[in-house]
């Protein structure tokens, strides 16, 4: 069987491996995602008569708090990935496991913060801030629970490869941490344009 | 972009965020309603910015050495 060239070694042209590039093409379409949605939301806001202020009707400690698991997951996440440079692989699976832990709180608080929102009536329907934020956060924390799929991956039947290429797994695990941090990284924007401004 | 690199330019914006949080947290405390809850996020936002400076520095150094 043939194997999948440049999976540990860089392409020659692009200087890369085949995974970084595959991501950040990938990432480059996310961009593009977030960025059409991040459009709307500044035209919607331009053409409305009146705006509200994020912070009269979203709970800002919630989304602070939020905000800071995040940021400690792209910690633990890099953590995770030095850990498999270093040959570690017991420091991997913790901190791995920690970042996944801390993607769980996330979507656990956003859930009880979404819950609260639906029990004062306001659905994507009320109004248009609500129609933007729920499509924004909305496909945000759907994009954390892909990224929790695959640490989930990585962390449990994936993880097997360390034993036999381990390069390519430590390369893997990379590429799940750029993707990682570039969805931390949509939050980072999400917060203050929709909790503070 | 490795995920070194990108990893300190994600503490860096991070860190511009939780001052600019920091920021927002006094105005409305001082400014507005003197509500204690904006004090105290503006707090939380100022000393984990600054935790996250250190953090940089030493995982910058850390992340260079692999």
């Amino acid at each position: 069987m043939e194997t999948i060239p440049y999976t540990v070694t860089p392409r020659e042209d692009t200087g890369l491996i085949n995974a970084k590039l595959g991501i950040w093409l990938f990432l480059a379409s996310e961009v593009m995602l977030f960025g059409g949605l991040f459009s709307a939301y500044i035209f919607l806001r331009l053409g409305a008569v009146s705006w509200p202020e994020g912070s009269s009707i979203l709970n800002v400690p919630i989304g602070t708090f939020n905000t800071l698991v995040l940021i400690g997951s792209s910690v633990t996440m890099v953590l995770s990935w030095a850990a498999l440079a270093e040959q570690r692989f017991d420091r991997f699976r913790l901190y791995l496991g920690l970042t996944m832990l801390l993607s769980l709180l996330f979507l656990v608080v956003k859930g009880f913060e979404y819950s609260e929102k639906f029990s004062h009536h306001l659905y994507p329907s009320s109004s248009s801030f609500m129609a933007i934020y729920f499509t924004l956060t909305g496909l945000h924390a759907l994009h954390i629970i892909g990224g929790l799929v695959v640490n989930g991956y990585l962390w449990g039947p994936g993880s097997k490869m360390w034993a036999s290429d381990p390069e390519r797994f430590t390369n893997r695990v990379e590429i799940a941490g750029l993707y990682w941090h570039f969805v931390d990284l949509v939050w980072i924007f999400l917060f203050p344009v929709l909790y503070l401004l | 972009m490795s995920l070194k690199h990108f990893h300190i330019f994600f503490i860096v914006v991070s860190t511009l965020v939780l001052f600019g949080l920091g920021v927002w947290g006094l105005n409305g405390y001082f400014k507005h309603d003197a509500n204690g809850s904006n004090l105290i996020i503006a707090l939380i936002a100022f000393v984990v910015g600054a935790v996250l400076i250190v953090y940089g520095i030493k995982v910058f150094q850390k992340l260079k050495a692999l």
